[in-house]
């Protein structure tokens, strides 16, 4: 599993991936995180509000932090 | 009924309260005359710092929390279900109300671009974006008057249909960089899932995120204003920005176009050149110029368009704003 934390940079996005990192121990799962921050780059994810989180190449969220349980949740839907 | 209207303008929106204030404390507590050089300017700069962290905050928190129904993706899909001019006054009116900043303008282009958007309702929202928002509205009726905040609203909201039109005719769809239109379009959208506590800690989030991203423009700013208000010679500022020299606009745009910064950092100049007896028209058409275009955001839309469509786009936001400026430099008495 590859997931992907979509933002230029912002305070947002490094939370949203400190959040994954936690669903992902809590999970017991071993995924790679990325993260995305040339714009050009996120956009081609159709994206246009960050931070976005995408779980293998699927968008799942744009436009906010998720809580680790949220993360939880869409990884279990996997 | 006037006058209780009239009560709470004085004391919400100018703060005449937080003036008074200012003024014991510096002639109190400094031990400065108010209407001293050095007085006047410890006044202007503490008074207005002041005054535009509060409104800076009560606003941009009621505005986030209005935005956080407005996702990009959502305003995409209003935007899609019209045409013609109606579309192009959609666009600069959710302008308005859409979270913006010059960082977000090249996902936003090429949102709306490879979803089908025509350029002319694309331009129109990102000319009306960073030049008019809500907050900017009040702010300008605070330090100036509510026919001022109008007419900036009216003429800013014309400016962003009339530009997005004009790119529209002049049929420039080949001058967008090839990959733009074969983006993937996601509908992703959270707007369902929200909920109330989300929203109201999205708008204080908002509120931390931007007062830590202008307030050094503010202060930088305010300063500036304070130099103009009292140290600049009055002589000197009206030989170069005067209502009655007819170069007086240019400059202001000149100096304007290529300098980023908010319009809380750039409001209290504008306000310190009024004080001046520069024109109206010639501070407005500074106050656009650096919120509408900046080299910033110029260098970012680079990336996905090609020159001759920057140029088209820098040309008629330009112009707009010079004619913008000549007309409330001709028309300030029906103003103030």
């Amino acid at each position: 599993m590859i997931i992907k934390i979509l933002g230029s940079g912002c305070k947002k996005c490094v939370a949203l991936g400190e959040n994954a990192k936690t669903a992902l121990q809590a999970a017991a799962i071993d995924a790679e995180i990325e993260k995305i921050t040339d714009v050009v780059a996120i956009s081609g994810y159709g994206v246009m509000s960050t931070p976005g989180l995408v779980i293998d190449e699927k968008v799942v969220s744009t436009g906010r932090v998720l809580s680790a349980s949220e993360i939880g949740g869409l990884l279990k839907n996997k | 009924m006037g006058d209780v209207f009239v009560w709470l303008n004085d004391q919400l929106l100018r703060m005449q309260w937080l003036s008074d204030l200012v003024t014991l404390l510096v002639r109190d507590g400094f031990g400065l005359d108010p209407a001293s050089q050095i007085g006047g300017s410890i006044h202007f700069f503490i008074y207005d710092v002041i005054k535009i962290f509060i409104l800076l905050s009560v606003l941009i928190f009621a505005i986030s929390y209005v935005q956080s129904y407005f996702p990009p993706e959502r305003t995409r899909r209003i935007l899609g279900q019209r045409s013609g001019l109606g579309a192009n006054i959609l666009a600069a009116l959710l302008g308005t109300i859409t979270p913006f900043c010059s960082c977000s303008s090249i996902p936003l282009f090429i949102g709306f671009t490879s979803a089908g958007l025509p350029l002319a309702v694309t331009f129109s929202f990102l000319i009306s974006s960073p030049l008019v928002d809500l907050a900017s509205v009040i702010l300008l009726a605070s330090i100036f008057n509510w026919s001022i905040a109008l007419a900036y609203v009216t003429i800013g909201l014309v400016l962003a249909v009339l530009g997005g039109t004009l790119i529209g005719r002049l049929k420039m769809e080949d001058q967008v960089e090839a990959f733009v239109y074969q983006s993937p379009v996601s509908d992703h959208d959270n707007d369902g899932a929200i909920s109330l506590r989300e929203r109201l800690a999205f708008a204080a989030g908002q509120v931390m995120d931007i007062a830590h991203r202008v307030w050094l423009y503010v202060l930088i700013g305010v300063g500036i204003g304070a130099a103009i208000h009292n140290w600049i010679p009055e002589a000197f500022i009206s030989a170069l920005l005067g209502q009655d020299k007819w170069w007086s606009v240019l400059v202001a745009t000149l100096v304007g176009v290529p300098m980023y910064a908010d319009i809380f950092g750039t409001l209290p100049i504008a306000e310190a050149l009024v004080q001046k007896c520069v024109g109206l028209g010639t501070a407005l058409t500074f106050m656009m110029a650096v919120t509408a275009l900046s080299l910033p955001s110029m260098i970012m839309l680079k990336r996905v368009v090609k020159p001759r469509l920057l140029a088209v786009f820098i040309g008629i936001v330009t112009a707009g704003i010079i004619l913008i400026g000549y007309i409330f430099n001709a028309t300030a008495h029906l103003f103030v």
